[in-house]
């Protein structure tokens, strides 16, 4: 008797926190009640605490997919021709390094860059949320990384010291990454990483000039107009080598060589696949879906309870449970939703239903067969069980193969696909437990024989 | 307990007319196929203002884009499909169109497929249906100890994939649907319901045969069929409400698909009972002569 309360009060702290994961990240209220104005507004309080000197910090937001908030989708191929096949992988991360940089600077929200390799063709594929004006995004990432250099602008006069030193670094040298043999993490004495560049012969000329008039004075590497170091010139340099100094850990030097090589050696890229979808659009989709699916959602329960009587109630109860979980899993992953997201889940419903269906006829057929309750549920269960397990893994192998996890390249990559099989997968493993496992805990608890 | 199996010839006529037609119709009218796979531009266009399509079509024309289709829903919303252009020409468009009647114009949606891609595509779909049914069948295999029960179960599975690849070919000639991606995840989808149908019904069979060892397998088949007959329908008319209702009323940009689930969910529950026992039953039977 003890274990069962303890059971029922970890299941009540499940499900308030479930509740909780679930609740809008803004409701507001307005209604009149008689002559009294009510006015009520609710923010979803985030979690953000420490435990254990663990900063934990998780807001529960629903992320919608390009389709439902609208924005653009793009996929890039780079063109590998002149590129030795060594440095290929290298040269397709820093180009994707280049692009979010300039897809930073262009203040884009939550962006999302991927690489993708399929057969011998190398992808860049981009995902700009609530950009539609598409052709402006398109120049900015398409063209090809540009590094430069640049001295102060003027060598004489004093300069103001309150002025941030990449502003001032403002004169163009006219060196550029065109004349940048190639870049290489290299160590110092001390060991400290620093990054090498090699000019070709007009590179080191040109150079040899710049350190030579500046000194003592800080000289510029911008690429794409972001300054990426600013190291002060001890000597003049001859012979085309340089070196670039400064407090880099391994990891920095590193991202610096090869960002300097992707704008040395870059990577020209094509555009294959577009998709720009205006916000109107999704947000009118998402509200017809989620009508459409309130609806079908009643007209399942009305039927259930119709058709099983007391049962029906406990599978609407389970169904609800059901609901809740899924929404909660997919707030706190979080998974991106997309239209065919939706429908999956909305499928997914109708599948949760079907444990809830193969169980209450076992536990019929049971009963039918004279056997009494408790017996009844124990062997009903036992017996659906069965056929519960081979029906819904054949139907998480589809959802597995579609979701291709791995992203290998014979199986679809889509993103549209991907969706619909993660809230396919997600929903039949919830309606796994909640079919089984909830609905036996609630029968024996609020189904008792007649 | 109904005699299921007595009417097998009726069955198997149901399937051939309902495949057979659907054969005829992807032979005469074929597919509208989607960008997904043949490549091409979509665009569409919220106008400010009343437009006919023939203020529109001329400034592709002249622009030598080639138009597949075009039309206009709600007396100011623009579709259009055409030969694959890229963002610079759809913007000039716009601009012209704008000037030419001077309104304003919000982009909806404006979507480009290279040629090359939509082969891969296709190629990914298939090999992923392939790999898919392969799986299932060895799932089945080794869950039910007997190829047979596979084998059954994936040409019910096949049957289904047939209905739907026809009847979907009928769709996209009179309702004017596109053969695009989430045609094949409809189709994957209901593959694997239709498998899970299936298995219910084997399950009990299974269960059957283990308990009345004497009895012969007709009369096991038809009481396992009597027996879960309810269960299926039952489970059918609750995704089949659910998806009524998306089709109805949920956003037109998956009503397609759904319609597609909708038929795949009928003939999935159909060809449980229907097509994959009277298979296995003619599979045992060869065993046993």
């Amino acid at each position: 008797m003890k274990t069962s309360k303890i059971l029922i009060g970890i299941f009540l702290l499940m499900f308030f926190g479930i509740v909780y994961i679930d609740l809008p990240q803004k409701i507001n209220l307005k209604y009149t009640l008689g002559k009294k104005n009510i006015s009520y507004s609710f923010n979803h309080p985030n979690l953000d605490f420490k435990l254990f000197g663990l900063t934990i910090k998780k807001n529960f937001s629903t992320q919608l997919g390009l389709d439902l908030k609208g924005g653009s989708h793009l996929v890039f191929e780079a063109d590998m021709k002149n590129i030795a096949a060594s440095d290929r992988t290298d040269a397709l991360i820093s180009t994707r390094d280049t692009i979010e940089r300039r897809v930073n600077l262009f203040g884009v929200s939550e962006p999302n860059i991927q690489t993708l390799k399929v057969g011998n063709s190398d992808r860049i594929i981009v995902d700009l949320p609530g950009i539609t004006d598409v052709s402006e995004a398109v120049g900015l990432i398409g063209q090809t990384a540009q590094l430069d250099f640049r001295e102060q602008a003027s060598l004489e006069a004093k300069v103001a010291t309150t002025t941030p030193l990449f502003l001032q670094m403002s004169k163009r040298t006219g060196l550029t990454g065109k004349n940048v043999k190639r870049s290489l993490v290299q160590f110092d004495q001390t060991g400290k990483p620093s990054v090498g560049l090699e000019f070709d012969s007009t590179g080191a000329k040109m150079f040899e000039e710049i350190t030579g008039r500046n000194v003592g004075r800080p000289v510029a590497i911008f690429l794409d107009d972001f300054p990426l170091s600013i190291p002060t010139v001890q000597q003049q340099i001859t012979g085309g080598q340089a070196i670039i100094t400064g407090n880099f850990s391994l990891e920095e030097a590193k991202k610096l060589s090869i960002a300097i090589n992707s704008g040395a050696l870059p990577v020209s890229i094509r555009l294959i696949e577009q998709r720009n979808i205006g916000p109107t659009l999704g947000q009118d989709q998402v509200n017809k879906s989620i009508i459409a699916g309130i609806i079908g959602l009643l007209a399942v329960i009305l039927f259930m309870i119709l058709y099983y009587g007391r049962l029906g109630f406990i599978a609407t109860m389970a169904l609800i449970i059901y609901g809740l979980i899924s929404l909660a899993i997919i707030k706190t992953i979080p998974i991106v939703l997309t239209l065919p997201g939706i429908a999956g889940f909305i499928l997914s419903i109708g599948m949760a239903v079907d444990s809830n269906i193969l169980i209450f006829e076992r536990i019929k057929e049971e009963l039918r067969r004279g056997n009494d309750f408790n017996l009844a549920i124990k062997w009903g269960f036992g017996r659906a069980i069965d056929a519960i397990k081979d029906a819904n893994i054949t139907t998480l192998l589809v959802a597995f193969i579609l979701f291709n996890p791995v992203n290998w390249d014979i199986f679809p990559q889509f993103g549209l696909i991907k969706g619909f099989a993660l809230t396919l997968f997600i929903g039949v493993m919830t309606s796994l437990f909640t079919g089984v496992f909830i609905t036996k805990r609630l029968i024996y608890f609020f189904y008792k024989p007649k | 307990m109904i005699n299921f199996l007595k009417y097998k010839t009726v069955y198997f006529l149901i399937s051939t007319v309902v495949i057979l037609s659907g054969i005829f119709s992807i032979y005469y009218y074929g597919y509208n196929v989607s960008i997904d796979f043949a490549g091409g531009t979509n665009i569409a266009y919220q106008f400010n203002k009343k437009i006919a399509k023939t203020d529109i079509e001329p400034i592709f024309k002249n622009k030598k884009i080639k138009i597949f289709s075009i039309s206009i829903t709600g007396s100011n919303r623009l579709h259009a499909r055409t030969s694959s252009i890229d963002e610079k020409q759809e913007k000039q468009i716009r601009d012209e169109a704008e000037k030419k009647l001077n309104a304003k114009i919000q982009l909806l949606l404006f979507e480009t497929v290279g040629p090359t891609l939509g082969r891969e595509t296709i190629i990914k779909t298939i090999i992923a249906s392939l790999v898919a049914s392969l799986g299932i069948l060895l799932y089945l295999t080794f869950a039910f100890k007997n190829l047979k029960y596979g084998l059954a179960a994936i040409i019910a599975a096949i049957h289904d994939l047939l209905v739907l690849f026809g009847t979907f070919s009928l769709i996209s000639h009179f309702l004017g649907a596109e053969l695009d991606l989430l045609f094949v995840t409809a189709i994957l989808t209901t593959m694997s319901f239709s498998v899970h149908d299936t298995i219910v019904v084997f399950d009990k069979i299974r269960e059957y045969r283990k308990k009345e060892w004497k009895s012969d397998f007709k009369t096991i088949a038809n009481r396992a069929v009597t027996e879960t007959m309810v269960r299926s329908l039952n489970n059918s008319l609750t995704i089949i409400l659910m998806l009524v209702a998306l089709v109805l009323i949920g956003g037109e940009v998956i009503r397609f698909f759904v319609l597609t689930l909708l038929i795949g969910t009928i003939t999935g529950t159909y060809s449980s009972p229907f097509v994959a026992v009277p298979i296995l039953e003619l599979l045992e039977r060869r065993k046993s002569s």
